[in-house]
């Protein structure tokens, strides 16, 4: 064979030598392109730029471990699930911070999840052409209303009004059941894990349906059309072909509400009642969370155990809004390039 | 045959029974999603009502000359605080945007392919939705806890390294916009990748990036909870960026928990100044990128 075509480039050179293929023989070895001076100095600025985000990350990360070093060394992974909270003898757990943040999210999740759906599925299935956009603009200013204003509201309007007409009259219908009566107890004034579940359900509700209304926007008009086509409903358009199409995005937008809830301060520290108290579960009950216990204690804490304890509560935050985030994240991009990849 | 006919009708009947269920079925979930759309515009509609009225009656002229008055006394007004909110978030936007600006040219022109692309945007999404309390903290622990103060400083840091995700990501998402075949005829007449960025590609996506810049103010103008623990609060006015710094978010937090009546009046107009301001900020960005998209 080698013998026939002496002059196919294949065969004249072996593997191992795939330069000799490129440059031609007999010329002067190229020059390399200098770039010119500009050039190099905004590349350099732009990776720089690039490279201050990451570390950032790192070195927030950084400071709150360095922060929360002394409690975490003082009271190790039983701060968890510890519920003293005592700065005078300097005992601390973050038990009674975690359980409300937690719970305050997983109340906002209850509610904000079937609006956000029905919100998405309105604005995307049912709404006339010409109230779309306005609708939209709307859902998507709620979103940019600042997180002081639904405290403010939370506590002044809203706390006050819940008390009225919703929780004085549950109690007196409930009050004597046994696991609700319990869940339903305390003092009915408007404040405690159940207001502050519902106004972070009202800040998440647009961030989630938002979300939700880009991601059932990415199903193919084609999958949906052919599901009309063979008459079926538009709510057998949507649980049967859109949301199998978009699970992951739409759960994506779940956990992006849910990262924001976990994280929100203001919202919750106006209307929680900030008392660290865990022997009732009721919902009523004024409780605490991470973020109102770092913002109502951590410019008074003096530098030492009380710090690093607060430091500590920060760390645990950040870590589960971190997690929760990046789930979200991931969730959301894969639905990016799987879009209209997948039948 | 009548025994034919009768299954027959029995079909007819079962497959009516259930073209009806599913109507019913449909007619109630679309039902619902209307009360869903509902549900959020009654919110949306009674903060903003509440905000108006309650915002209106604590205003007046005396907001903006005075500065915050002690508790229970006759007059007083925000100056310090809308003075003190206006110099760190314009200096904070000031200061985060060109930072921002260039990781997100660096993300939609550079990093494409490259790894350090793929994980700087992944980190800076979850920058933008992370507690910005805990960028408080941070700031805390690098500025204020070394320099032994708070200050205005260390509250225009903070509030910077919120706008910076704001904006790489608008940029990034912008600039991705540009069709290739601008920066190839850029190129193609031997222009440098910098200028090719700078007074080609940045140019044709001004309008989204200038849209990104006031969302991200808009964001900045609200945050509270990254100041509490680095410009503070200041009960006089000040222009002195080194000493504790007042902010309107932060003195609304601070009034609205007091039980006396002349702060909580104050504290409503504050609401209503930072919500007409925020919302204001968000409808001109608007406007702004469909005029030039």
């Amino acid at each position: 064979m080698a013998a026939t075509l002496p002059l196919s480039p294949q065969k004249e050179y072996p593997e191992n030598s795939p330069m000799e293929r490129v440059t031609p023989r007999g010329e002067p070895a190229s020059r390399r392109r200098v770039l010119p001076w500009a050039d190099v100095v905004f590349s350099l600025l732009v990776h720089a730029a690039a490279w201050l985000t990451l570390l950032l990350l790192l070195g927030i990360l950084g400071s709150l471990l360095v922060g929360a070093m002394p409690a975490i060394r003082e009271f190790g992974l039983g701060f968890l699930v510890t519920t003293e909270w005592d700065p005078v003898q300097l005992k601390f757990g973050g038990l009674v911070m975690i359980y409300g943040t937690l719970m305050t999210s997983f109340i906002a999740l209850l509610i904000a999840v079937p609006v956000s759906f029905g919100i998405a599925l309105f604005l995307t299935e049912l709404s006339p052409q010409w109230l779309k956009r306005p609708l939209g603009v709307a859902v998507e200013l709620l979103a940019a209303v600042p997180s002081i204003v639904y405290g403010m509201w939370g506590l002044m309007v809203f706390g006050p009004l819940l008390a009225t007409y919703v929780q004085q009259p549950l109690q007196a219908v409930f009050g004597k059941v046994p696991v609700l009566g319990a869940l339903l107890s305390g003092p009915p004034v408007g404040i405690g894990i159940l207001s502050a579940g519902i106004i972070l359900a009202i800040m998440i509700i647009p961030f989630i349906a938002a979300v939700m209304r880009d991601v059932f926007e990415t199903t193919p008009p084609m999958l949906k059309e052919s599901a009309y086509g063979l008459g079926s409903t538009t709510w057998e358009v949507v649980s049967r072909v859109v949301l199998p199409f978009t699970k992951t995005g739409v759960v994506g937008a779940v956990m992006l509400g849910l990262g924001r809830a976990l994280g929100e301060t203001m919202a919750v520290t106006f209307v929680i009642g900030n008392f660290n108290q865990l022997d009732s579960l009721s919902l009523f009950q004024a409780a605490n969370s991470i973020t109102s216990a770092l913002a109502n204690e951590f410019a008074e804490a003096g530098e030492g155990l009380h710090q690093a304890a607060l430091m500590y509560l920060a760390l645990i935050l950040f870590f589960i809004t971190f997690t929760v985030l990046a789930a979200s994240r991931l969730l959301l991009s894969r639905l990016r390039r799987g879009e209209g990849g997948r039948t | 045959m009548s025994s034919s006919m009768g299954k027959l009708g029995t079909l007819d009947t079962r497959r009516m029974a259930l073209h009806r269920r599913r109507k019913a079925v449909n007619a109630v979930a679309l039902t619902l999603a209307l009360a869903a759309m509902a549900f959020g515009v009654f919110w949306l509609v009674w903060i903003l009502v509440e905000t108006v009225r309650l915002g209106l009656g604590g205003l007046a002229w005396s907001v903006f000359t005075e500065s915050t008055p002690p508790p229970q006394a006759e007059v007083g007004g925000l100056a310090n605080a809308i003075v003190g909110s206006l110099v760190m978030v314009s200096l904070a936007t000031l200061l985060g945007t060109p930072i921002g600006v260039l990781a997100g040219i660096y993300l939609a022109e550079y990093g494409k392919r490259s790894w350090l692309g793929a994980v700087t945007g992944f980190i800076n999404d979850i920058l933008l939705s992370a507690p910005s309390i805990v960028i408080g903290l941070f700031v805390y622990a690098v500025v204020v806890a070394r320099v032994k103060s708070f200050s205005g400083f260390a509250g225009v840091l903070a509030l910077a390294l919120i706008v910076i995700p704001v904006v790489v990501r608008t940029t990034e998402n912008m600039l991705s916009l540009i069709p290739n075949a601008l920066r190839e005829a850029a190129y193609a007449l031997g222009t440098p990748k910098w200028k090719v960025i700078l007074s080609v590609t940045l140019k044709a996506a001004r309008a989204g990036v200038t849209t990104g810049v006031l969302l991200a103010l808009a964001r900045v103008a609200g945050e509270t909870a990254p100041l509490l623990f680095t410009s503070l609060s200041n009960q006089f006015f000040s222009w002195n960026l080194g000493a504790p710094m007042a902010s309107l978010p932060v003195t609304i937090f601070k009034f609205a928990m007091s039980p006396y009546e002349n702060w909580q009046k104050l504290a409503w107009a504050g609401v209503f100044l930072i919500t007409i301001g925020v919302l204001a900020l968000n409808i001109l960005a608007r406007v702004l990128f469909r005029n030039k998209s």
